[in-house]
C-alpha cells in the first residue's frame, strides 16, 4: 500500500492502494467515478480512455504510481452538465445503443478535436479505431464528431 | 446503497415537485400536477426499448412526451409479461398489453372528470395530458383528476387509437438515458456498488472437457486485501436444467477481497491442477468433421415435388458450400452480478436479458422461496444473446450465501471470452436446379453445425420452388453455444443469399428480378402450405431496396454492387451494397437498407438499431472466429478476437422503412443477417472471386479456417 495524492477532475483527491493497481480501478472502486468502463484490460478497446494531461490515455494498463502530478479528466469531469461540445453533439445524434463504451469514445473524440478541431473522415476513423463499439454506433460517432464545430 | 438511481428522467423537470404520485395501473403513475412516470417492463440491452415501450403507453394515454419519466420496472410477472430481451421480441410481443396499459388509464381518467363535472363519460375529450368537456368549457389536467381516477375500477375492455391519429409513435424521441450515458452516471451492473460489498472473481477450467482436480491458494490468499479462496459448484448435480442454465464451467475457483485489482492480482497466483473429463476439442479437428461429414445423421425437414428426380434431368446444377466459425458474443460489459444473500432473502442486481428465469433457477439453488428473490434490472453494456443464460447470476447468488455478505462478481474480459455459449460453428451446403429456360426447378439445402444446425426448412425459396428439399445434421460437441444475435440467420442468411446471387447469374437473370420473380410465385401460387414469410412484404423490402439504390439506374461507378433480402424475428431487410477493393481490401462505400417492421415506433432509434446491426452484420462475416486448440479457446481478448473496428466500418448507410400501419416487429436482430450475403455479392463484383467461407478476411489474419 502507498498513499497518492491525485489530481482528478479538478480536484485533489488521496488514495492508499498498491502501486500497481491501473488508475481504472482507482477511479472505479476506489473514487466512485464509474463513468470510466473496464472493456478489455490490456489496452485494446478503448472503453476505458481517460485524459492525462490533455491527452486521450487508457486507464487499464496506467499504474497510479505513474500518474503523478499529471491532470486526470474522466467523463464525470469533462463538463458539469453535458454542455461539452462533444457531448453535446452525442445527444444530438442520439448516438448510444447499449452505451457501455461512448464514455471512451467521448473521451477519445475529445482529445481529438482539442488537437484538430476539423478532421478528415479519414483522420477520424484513424484516431478513433482504437475503440471498440460493440453494437456499431461507428457512423453516428463519426457524424457526432463532424457536426462539433457547428454547434 | 451509494449514489445509484432507479430513475432515469426524460429531461429534468422544470415544473414544481409533484406532492403526491397516483397509481392508475402497474405500468404507470400521475402526480397531482400532472408528471406521468412510465415503467419500461422489458431489460435494456442497447435496443432502445426503455424509450420505445414507454412511448406506445404514452401515446394511448394521451399526454406530452415532455412530461414524462421513465423507470426501469422491477420484476413482476403478474404485472408485466414477457420481461425478457430476446428474439427481437418485446415490441412486437407487448405492443398490445402497453398500448391497453395507456388506454385503460386514459378511460378511467375521462371516467373520473365525468363524475367531477358530472357530465357524460363520452363526451369528454383528450389531448396532450388533459381532459376536457367542450359543451361545459372543462379542461383540466390529468393530476387535478388522478387523485379520483386512481380509485375507479379498470376497465377490461376499451376503444384503441386509430394509427392515423398517433402523436408520440412514429416521432423520433431521443434515448432516455442518453444524458447518463454521455455524462458517465453509474447505469450499468459493474457501476453498482452497496455498502459492505465484496468484489470477487473465478477461475474457471481453461479447456472444455477440462474440470477442477486441486488447487492452492496460499499465495493467493497471503496477497493484500484478500478474504477468502473457495470452490464454487453453481448448479446442483441432479437440477433439471433450464435452456437458459447453459454454464459450461460449473465448479469455479472464487477468489473474494476488497477490490478488483487486489483480487485481479490475487487470481493469477492461484496454482490449479485441471484434469481431462472429456473430449479436448480443436478447431482443426472441427474442419475435418465438417469437410467430412462422415457418420452424420441427414434428418429431412422438409420436401415438396420431387427434387432427386428433376436434378438428374436437369439442364444445369449448381453446388456451393459455405461454412461460418464459432463466435462469442463479447459484449463490452463483461458478464456480472450483485448479489445479497441472507437467511430470509436474496436481492440481485445487474446485466440480465432473462430475470423472470433466472429468479427461478436462483430460488432453488438458494434454497429460498420464489418471493424473496429479488432482480433488479440494470442497463446491460450489450446483450446479443450471452445475458440469456445467467449461470453468473446463481454463482454470484452461491457465492454471496456462503460470504454471508454482499458481494459483486466481475469476469475479466478473458473470463467472458473463454466461457462458452457461443454461436456454433456451421456448414450449409446448396444445390439448384435451372431447366433449358433458366427457371429454378429444384432446390436442396442441406445444413448443420456443431452442434447445432442453422437450417430454416420454411423460409425463402421453399414455397416458391417446386421441387425443394431441406435437410438438417449436427455434430456433437462439449462447446456449449447459446443463442447469438439472429441464431441460425445470422449464417444461413448469408449463404443462401450469395447462393441465390450465384443461381440467378447462371439464370442469367437481375439478382433482384431474380428473387421478384420468385417471390411473386410463392404469391399466386404458393408450393407447400408451411411457409413462413410473407411474399409480398419479402418483395416489398426488395422493391424499396431497389428504387433507393437506384439498382440497374445508376450512373457508371468504380464501386462493386451486390444485393440480398432475408426475413427473420418477424422483420424483413433487403441491401445494397456498394464496395471498392483497395489495397486488396474491401472497403465498404456504402450501404442501403429497406426495412419492413411494421409501424416504426421511433424511427430515429430504428435507424440506430439497423445502422448498427449493419456494422455488426458485416463487421463478424469479415473480421471475427472463436477457434479452439485441444479444447482451449485460441482468442482469450481482443488482441486476437478482432471486431470490426471504426476504419473498416461502411462509410455511409442509408436507412428507408416501409410505411404501413401493420403492428410494429422487432429490430435487434433482423438488420443483421441480410447484409453478409449482400457484401459476399459485391466482393464477387468487384474480384471476381466468390468467397464461401466465413470470416472473409481470414486470410489477412492469422487464423486458419478452412
Amino acid at each position: 500500500m502507498a498513499s497518492f495524492n491525485l489530481s482528478i477532475n479538478g480536484k485533489s483527491h488521496k488514495v492508499d492502494v498498491d502501486s500497481s493497481t491501473p488508475l481504472l480501478w482507482v477511479l472505479r472502486d476506489h473514487l466512485n467515478l464509474v463513468g470510466t468502463k473496464y472493456g478489455c484490460g490490456i489496452s485494446i478497446c478503448g472503453a476505458c480512455t481517460i485524459h492525462l494531461n490533455g491527452n486521450a490515455v487508457r486507464s487499464c494498463q496506467l499504474p497510479v504510481s505513474a500518474v503523478g502530478e499529471s491532470k486526470v479528466t474522466t467523463i464525470e469531469g469533462l463538463s458539469e452538465n453535458a454542455d461539452h461540445p462533444v457531448q453535446k453533439a452525442w445527444l444530438e445524434h442520439d448516438v448510444p445503443q447499449c452505451g457501455y463504451c461512448q464514455a471512451g469514445q467521448i473521451m477519445n473524440a475529445a482529445a481529438l478535436l482539442e488537437k484538430n478541431p476539423n478532421p478528415s473522415d479519414e483522420q477520424i476513423e484513424n484516431a478513433m479505431s482504437g475503440n471498440i463499439c460493440r453494437c456499431g454506433t461507428y457512423l453516428r460517432i463519426k457524424k457526432a464528431i463532424k457536426s462539433v464545430n457547428k454547434i | 446503497m451509494i449514489s445509484f438511481s432507479w430513475l432515469a428522467s426524460c429531461k429534468t423537470p422544470t415544473e414544481e415537485v409533484p406532492e403526491e404520485w397516483f397509481d392508475l395501473n402497474g405500468f404507470l403513475k400521475i402526480s397531482n400536477n400532472g408528471m406521468v412516470t412510465i415503467m419500461s417492463p422489458n431489460p435494456e440491452i442497447g435496443q432502445n426499448i426503455k424509450t420505445s415501450m414507454p412511448m406506445i403507453v404514452a401515446e394511448e394515454l394521451d399526454v406530452d412526451w415532455q412530461n414524462v419519466i421513465v423507470e426501469q420496472a422491477p420484476l413482476n410477472t403478474d404485472i408485466f409479461k414477457r420481461q425478457i430481451a430476446g428474439g427481437s421480441q418485446s415490441i412486437r410481443q407487448s405492443w398490445e398489453a402497453l398500448r391497453m396499459a395507456g388506454a385503460t388509464a386514459r378511460a378511467v381518467l375521462k371516467q373520473a372528470a365525468a363524475e367531477k363535472w358530472k357530465v357524460p363519460a363520452n363526451e369528454i375529450t383528450t389531448s396532450f395530458g388533459q381532459v376536457e368537456h367542450k359543451a361545459s368549457g372543462y379542461k383540466w389536467g390529468y393530476g387535478e383528476v388522478a387523485a379520483l381516477a386512481a380509485e375507479l375500477p379498470v376497465p377490461e375492455e376499451v376503444a384503441l387509437k386509430d394509427v392515423k391519429d398517433f402523436k408520440i409513435v412514429g416521432t423520433s424521441r431521443k434515448n432516455v438515458d442518453a444524458q447518463k450515458i454521455v455524462t458517465g452516471k453509474p447505469l450499468f451492473g459493474l457501476d453498482y456498488k452497496a455498502e459492505g460489498m465484496l468484489y470477487a472473481m473465478i477461475e474457471h477450467p481453461p479447456a472444455f472437457g477440462m474440470d477442477l482436480k486441486s488447487y492452492d491458494a496460499s499465495e493467493a490468499l497471503a496477497m493484500p486485501g484478500i478474504k477468502d479462496v473457495f470452490v464454487v459448484n453453481t448448479y446442483k448435480e441432479e437440477k433439471e436444467r433450464g435452456w437458459f442454465d447453459v454454464d459450461a464451467f460449473n465448479n469455479l475457483i472464487v477468489v473474494v477481497g476488497n477490490s478488483t485489482w487486489e483480487v485481479l492480482s490475487a487470481k493469477k497466483k492461484l496454482k490449479v491442477e485441471w484434469e481431462k473429463t472429456g473430449d479436448l476439442e480443436s478447431t482443426e479437428d472441427h474442419l475435418r468433421k465438417l469437410e467430412t461429414l462422415s457418420g452424420v445423421e441427414m434428418k429431412q425437414s422438409r420436401k415438396d415435388g420431387n427434387p432427386e428426380q428433376v436434378f438428374k434431368k436437369a439442364a444445369k446444377v449448381i453446388e456451393r458450400t459455405y461454412t461460418a466459425p464459432f463466435l462469442a458474443h463479447n459484449t463490452m460489459e463483461p458478464m456480472n452480478f450483485f448479489a445479497h444473500v441472507t437467511d430470509e432473502k436474496a436481492e440481485f442486481v445487474g446485466p440480465i436479458q432473462t430475470p423472470e428465469y433466472m429468479e427461478k433457477s436462483a430460488s432453488e439453488r438458494l434454497g429460498l422461496p420464489l418471493d424473496k428473490i429479488d432482480i433488479k434490472m440494470t442497463r446491460m453494456g450489450g446483450g446479443f444473446g450471452r445475458r440469456l443464460y445467467g449461470h453468473f447470476l446463481v454463482e454470484a447468488g452461491v457465492i454471496s450465501q456462503r460470504l454471508k455478505a454482499p458481494v459483486k462478481l466481475i469476469y475479466t474480459r478473458e473470463d467472458d471470452m473463454t466461457f462458452g455459449t457461443y454461436r456454433p460453428a456451421y456448414r450449409a451446403d446448396y444445390k439448384a436446379a435451372l431447366d433449358e429456360n433458366n427457371n429454378l426447378v429444384a432446390f436442396h439445402v442441406r445444413a448443420g453445425g456443431i452442434p447445432e444446425s442453422p437450417l430454416f426448412a420454411n423460409r425463402f425459396p421453399a414455397g416458391a420452388v417446386d421441387n425443394y428439399l431441406a435437410e438438417q445434421w449436427q455434430i456433437k460437441s462439449n462447446i456449449t453455444v447459446g443463442a447469438w444475435r439472429a441464431p441460425r440467420s445470422n449464417f444461413i442468411a448469408g449463404a443462401e443469399q450469395a447462393f441465390l446471387d450465384e443461381i440467378a447469374e447462371a439464370a442469367g437473370k437481375d439478382p433482384i428480378q431474380f428473387r421478384l420473380d420468385l417471390l411473386e410465385r410463392t404469391k399466386n401460387n404458393p408450393v407447400g402450405d408451411k411457409n413462413d414469410y410473407d411474399p409480398e412484404r419479402y418483395a416489398g423490402v426488395l422493391k424499396l431496396v431497389k428504387e433507393k439504390a437506384s439498382w440497374g439506374t445508376q450512373k457508371k461507378t468504380n464501386t462493386s454492387r451486390g444485393v440480398s433480402a432475408y426475413f427473420c424475428h418477424n422483420s424483413y431487410v433487403a441491401n445494397v451494397v456498394d464496395l471498392t477493393m483497395k489495397n486488396g481490401k474491401p472497403v465498404i462505400d456504402k450501404v442501403y437498407a429497406a426495412v419492413d417492421c411494421g409501424i416504426v415506433v421511433n424511427p430515429d432509434a430504428a435507424t440506430n438499431m439497423v445502422e448498427g446491426g449493419t456494422v455488426d452484420g458485416i463487421g463478424h462475416a469479415m473480421y471475427s472466429a472463436m477457434t479452439f486448440k485441444d479444447g482451449t479457446p485460441d482468442q482469450k481478448n481482443f488482441n486476437s478476437y478482432r471486431l470490426i473496428r471504426h476504419n473498416e466500418a461502411p462509410k455511409n448507410i442509408e436507412v428507408h422503412f416501409v410505411k404501413n400501419k401493420i403492428d410494429p416487429t422487432g429490430l435487434g436482430e433482423p438488420p443483421f443477417p441480410p447484409v453478409i450475403g449482400a457484401v459476399a455479392n459485391a466482393m464477387y463484383k468487384a474480384t471476381g472471386e466468390r468467397t464461401y467461407n466465413q470470416p472473409f478476411m481470414a486470410k489477412d489474419f492469422e487464423i486458419k479456417m478452412i
